[in-house]
């Protein structure tokens, strides 16, 4: 259907949108900003918290502009007196069901009601302050998430996120009128519902009601503590995200800047995810590799196609949740985080000959269900809390700020060794496919001895933010010992997104699909968008950092895992050969079947 | 101003043999759509519920829509405080009403109807179901391919609004939608929909019946015909009286007061609040105060800042809770005069809710909370002593 044009005027000023076109977006075109608090590009239309009203010619109602698309002849005032005095009283009434402690509240200077509020400056507040009698309710159940009802708006963004773009549902809006709340299955603590940690929910509220459970006070004092050694690890997504909390636009890459930082705030070893990362894609190709010949060759009924990545921890607990019959499907390594905790404390610590019971391991993650992921009872692998503390990119800046430190005039810094060297592949883990794409890197050259045939080794079907993306890669040339896949179309999907994930696992549950492999990312775009991550958040601001992501990997000097030549010592040195014993003891794990409610 | 005098009518519940509905149906059934529409205009028949838009017009927008699937949907939620009437139609004549449905589905093209009643009728549930089993025979064997079903509600008065009804029949939370798509557009299951008030339907029956002349006969200009009225409060004879519309309120007054009347509610708690000494000039009708049929009369030994702590009570309650200006909104006003009449805050800050109550009027995403300013301004302005004091 051919879209028209319709003719219309805001302020007076004539202008010519395509038809659906809301009036919110026809007033930004002509540099009128219009407040929104509900509105956001990534969720569907609520048109509920009615600040970004506006005034139509003839019309009995004020508009609200962000769910009332243009018509012709149409004529739109945003800034008449209606409009400024209707503006005005959906502000202080939502100021005075808010509790607005913002000295003390984590999101202060983060908060979408604060900027409105300073930017009308209402003096006189002339509202009956609702807080004190309202059911105030902080929840600290959940390792990742903390709710505070007092300071919720109703604008229902998280239960948009958790429905729409996570299809958990684990936050719903309960009752009505006065006692309207958001909450959970029978208002259950976060910890005991569905709710996979992913943060999405984090990273779309206006206001300081849903945050994480954050550890920097716990980080600092390790820190503080001559007695311990503080070891810290950074995950591929940060480097291209964290600049945005320091007054960067989006889309930069500062890993060496945040190393510097790091070893600055004193950190005692600075060292990268991306090491573990590469050693995920030796163990996850190898398991795949293993699960093919038990399949394909020795026909064994037990072992389940297709694979599925386990790096996501809300995608882990999603499956828990939603399909625990597809949990046999999903790989047994440990995410790239957990990997590097039970190295740290096992064989780094013996290489620098200190105490595991005196190491602490900080993570920096884009990442909230990552601070579930650290207190699984799983996760002790190396007799000891692997991973003690987790930090999100966001909570890093923080500190970086509290140390003082300037963050743009700082000079690159490199990784220490050993645990540090990262190859491309592993930094494209932080982008939806990235896993896929180094996967296949490696599980290709290990059949054939050549590389995966692809320009520049870049995989680009598997990139890009549709959410349910698929390709396919003809094993030609296949080693003698990997016979058994000469001319074997290899089949893989990936999705993003939990909803997308829903999408493709009802597919691969219907018996329809002819999978090997399927990458999942839990949240939209992969860790990049991940609930640990700056806010804002938009599709536009996610595909910088994927760029950003990409550029990283293509300027590396070596690009696949299997080459990382730290990745190679530490199997020559400790592990043996990959999903040998000593890899299945510290790098391996399990899954259980969680309910729904 | 055109007036009427008080006239009891009986349309509604009279029962002609020679007519029956069924008979209505077919005897409509032979006219062309487009004709049924003309005289549904001509009749100037508007909405019962209380909004009242023409439902010729809502009709023929509904029919102009270009989709296999439309509904008619019978809003029989009839949650207003002070209304009672619509429970008397379903119980004595729902056959009138499923014929008006009927009539709707064949103007429009629709295949299924629905009848949403609100929870507290359940207990009109078997005998209605009864009922409609032997009508949607009738259809049968007419081969009218058109049927009706029942949907109970769970209990919100917000969903009578007809997009939050929408939503409780689709299974979802009861919140009215963004308007636009109007129904007539895309109502249940996004498809083009008609939904009419119980009484709407029954008089559109009776149009079809007795033709518009005779309905245009009744009433005003700008209000057609006549009215079921649910009498209450301080009345020497509470009930449900069928009146001509465009009568003064005194004229009722005299008829249904117990002498002493102060004030009646006009359009129950969503409506307007008129004093002693406004009977004389105020008329029931589209030109004077519309009302969904709820009088609600109350003598000198009522508080009305009881009165309005009431509505305030319940409107505070009964929001769904999404729109800022109704949740956060009611609250002020019942926390405000709460603290006016404790004098935690001066009389003057009345003013400050008044504006307030102006800003919902017209920044409230529904019906709900736009209305809570008429209750609101007339009962401050006219007994402003009496939540004062």
């Amino acid at each position: 259907m051919s879209k028209y044009m319709v003719n219309l005027k805001i302020n007076n000023i004539p202008i010519a949108v395509e038809e659906g076109t809301t009036i919110l977006d026809a007033a930004k075109r002509l540099n009128f900003h219009i407040p929104t608090l509900c509105n956001h590009p990534d969720l569907s239309v609520a048109g509920n918290c009615r600040v970004c009203v506006v005034e139509v010619k003839g019309a009995r109602l004020l508009a609200a502009s962000c769910a009332t698309p243009v018509s012709e002849g149409m004529e739109v005032f945003t800034n008449s007196e209606k409009v400024r005095i209707a503006r005005k009283h959906v502000v202080e009434l939502l100021l005075s069901e808010h509790n607005a402690d913002c000295t003390k509240c984590f999101k202060n200077g983060h908060c979408e009601l604060q900027e409105l509020a300073s930017e009308y400056r209402y003096g006189d507040h002339i509202f009956i302050d609702l807080v004190p009698f309202k059911h105030k309710y902080l929840d600290i159940s959940s390792p990742s998430i903390t709710k505070d009802t007092s300071k919720c708006i109703r604008c229902q963004r998280c239960v948009r996120t958790c429905a729409e773009l996570q299809a958990v549902s684990a936050l719903a809006v309960v009752h009505k009128g006065n006692h309207q709340t958001i909450s959970t299955f029978m208002d259950k603590p976060m910890n005991d519902v569905v709710c996979t940690n992913c943060g999405q929910c984090i990273n779309r509220c206006p206001t300081g009601a849903l945050y994480e459970r954050n550890y920097i006070e716990d980080v600092w004092n390790a820190i503080y503590n001559p007695n311990k050694f503080v070891v810290v690890q950074t995950a591929p997504a940060t480097r291209v995200a964290v600049g945005e909390d320091l007054g960067l636009e989006p889309g930069h890459r500062v890993t060496g800047k945040m190393v510097a930082a790091l070893k600055k705030m004193g950190f005692n070893k600075v060292l990268d995810t991306d090491f573990t990362a590469d050693l995920t894609i030796m163990e996850e190709g190898t398991e795949l590799l293993t699960r093919l010949k038990k399949a394909l060759v020795d026909k064994d009924e037990t072992v389940k196609l297709p694979m599925m990545t386990s790096c996501s921890p809300g995608w882990i607990k999603f499956q828990e949740h939603m399909f625990p019959d597809l949990l046999p499907n999903l790989s047994t390594c440990k995410s790239p985080q957990q990997m590097f905790g039970s190295l740290a404390k096992t064989y780094y610590a013996d290489k620098i000959n200190i105490k595991a019971e005196n190491m602490i391991v900080v993570s920096i993650m884009p990442c909230t269900a990552k601070k579930f992921e650290c207190n699984r009872p799983e996760m002790r692998d190396s007799g000891f809390k692997d991973v003690d503390y987790v930090l999100t990119t966001r909570e890093l800046a923080m500190m970086i700020k509290q140390a003082g430190i300037e963050f743009d005039k700082l000079e690159d810094q490199h990784y220490d060794s050993i645990l540090g060297e990262s190859t491309g592949a592993a930094v494209i883990f932080g982008a939806t496919g990235g896993v896929m794409e180094a996967a296949l890197r490696t599980a290709y050259e290990i059949v054939t001895g050549k590389e995966v045939p692809f320009a520049n080794l870049e995989i680009k079907p598997v990139r890009g933010m549709d959410g349910v993306k698929e390709a396919s890669i003809k094993i030609k040339g296949a080693k003698p010992e990997w016979s058994f896949l000469e001319g074997v179309e290899m089949n893989v999907a990936v999705a993003h997104g939990l909803t997308n994930a829903k999408i493709l696992m009802e597919a691969v549950e219907s018996g329809k699909t002819n999978y090997h492999f399927i990458e999942i990312m839990g949240c939209p775009g992969g860790c990049i968008g991940g609930g640990g991550q700056p806010i804002p958040t938009s599709p536009e601001i996610r595909r910088k950092r994927a760029e950003a992501i990409y550029e990283e990997d293509a300027g590396m000097p070596i690009r696949k895992s299997h080459e990382n030549p730290e990745v190679v010592e530490v199997y020559k040195d400790y592990l043996g050969h990959p999903c040998g014993h000593q890899s299945h003891e510290l790098l391996h794990t399990h899954y259980v079947e969680r309910k729904r409610y | 101003m055109e007036q009427k005098q008080l006239k009891r009518v009986d349309l509604i519940f009279e029962w002609d043999e020679k007519n029956t509905p069924i008979q209505v149906l077919d005897k409509t059934l032979q006219k062309t759509p487009d004709a049924i529409i003309l005289e549904m205009i001509d009749s100037g028949l508007k909405g019962r519920g209380g909004a009242g838009f023409p439902t010729g017009l809502k009709w023929k927008f509904t029919r102009n829509e270009d989709s296999e699937v439309k509904y008619v949907i019978c809003n029989a939620d009839e949650g207003e405080p002070g209304t009672f009437k619509d429970r008397e139609i379903l119980d004595r004549v729902p056959e009138k009403i499923f014929t008006g449905m009927a009539i709707c589905a064949y103007v429009i093209g629709a295949k299924e109807g629905y009848i949403y009643l609100r929870a507290e009728y359940n207990f009109l549930l078997k005998s209605l179901q009864q009922k409609l089993d032997k009508f949607n025979q009738q259809l049968k064997e007419r081969q009218i391919d058109f049927s009706i079903y029942l949907r109970s509600g769970s209990g919100a008065y917000v969903c009578g609004e007809e997009s939050a009804l929408f939503e409780s029949m689709e299974g979802k939370r009861g919140e009215p939608r963004n308007k636009p798509p109007y129904p007539t557009v895309a109502g249940y299951n996004s498809k083009p929909t008609v939904i009419n008030n119980v009484e709407t339907l029954v008089y559109t029956c009776e149009i079809c019946r007795m033709g518009a002349e005779k309905f245009k006969a009744l009433g005003t200009s700008d209000s057609r015909g006549s009215k079921v009225f649910s009498v209450s409060g301080d009345t020497t004879k509470p009930g449900i009286y069928e009146l001509e519309l465009g009568m003064p309120l005194k004229d009722f007054i005299d008829e249904f007061g117990d002498d002493d009347a102060k004030a009646v509610q006009v359009g129950g708690a969503s409506g307007h609040c008129v004093p002693r000494k406004k009977f004389n000039d105020t008329i029931i009708g589209f030109e004077g105060i519309p009302t969904g049929g709820s009088m609600m009369i109350f003598n000198s030994s009522r508080s009305m800042y009881n009165v309005l702590h009431d509505y305030l009570e319940f409107f505070t309650e009964e929001s769904c809770g999404q729109c800022t200006p109704c949740r956060v909104g009611c609250q002020q006003l019942l926390k405000g005069i709460e603290a006016v009449k404790k004098g935690e805050r001066p009389p003057t800050y009345l003013e400050d809710l008044k504006k307030l109550t102006l800003t919902m009027k017209i920044a409230a995403k529904c019906g709900l909370g736009q209305s809570v300013a008429n209750p609101f301004i007339s009962i401050v302005d006219n007994f402003k002593e009496e939540i004062i004091y």
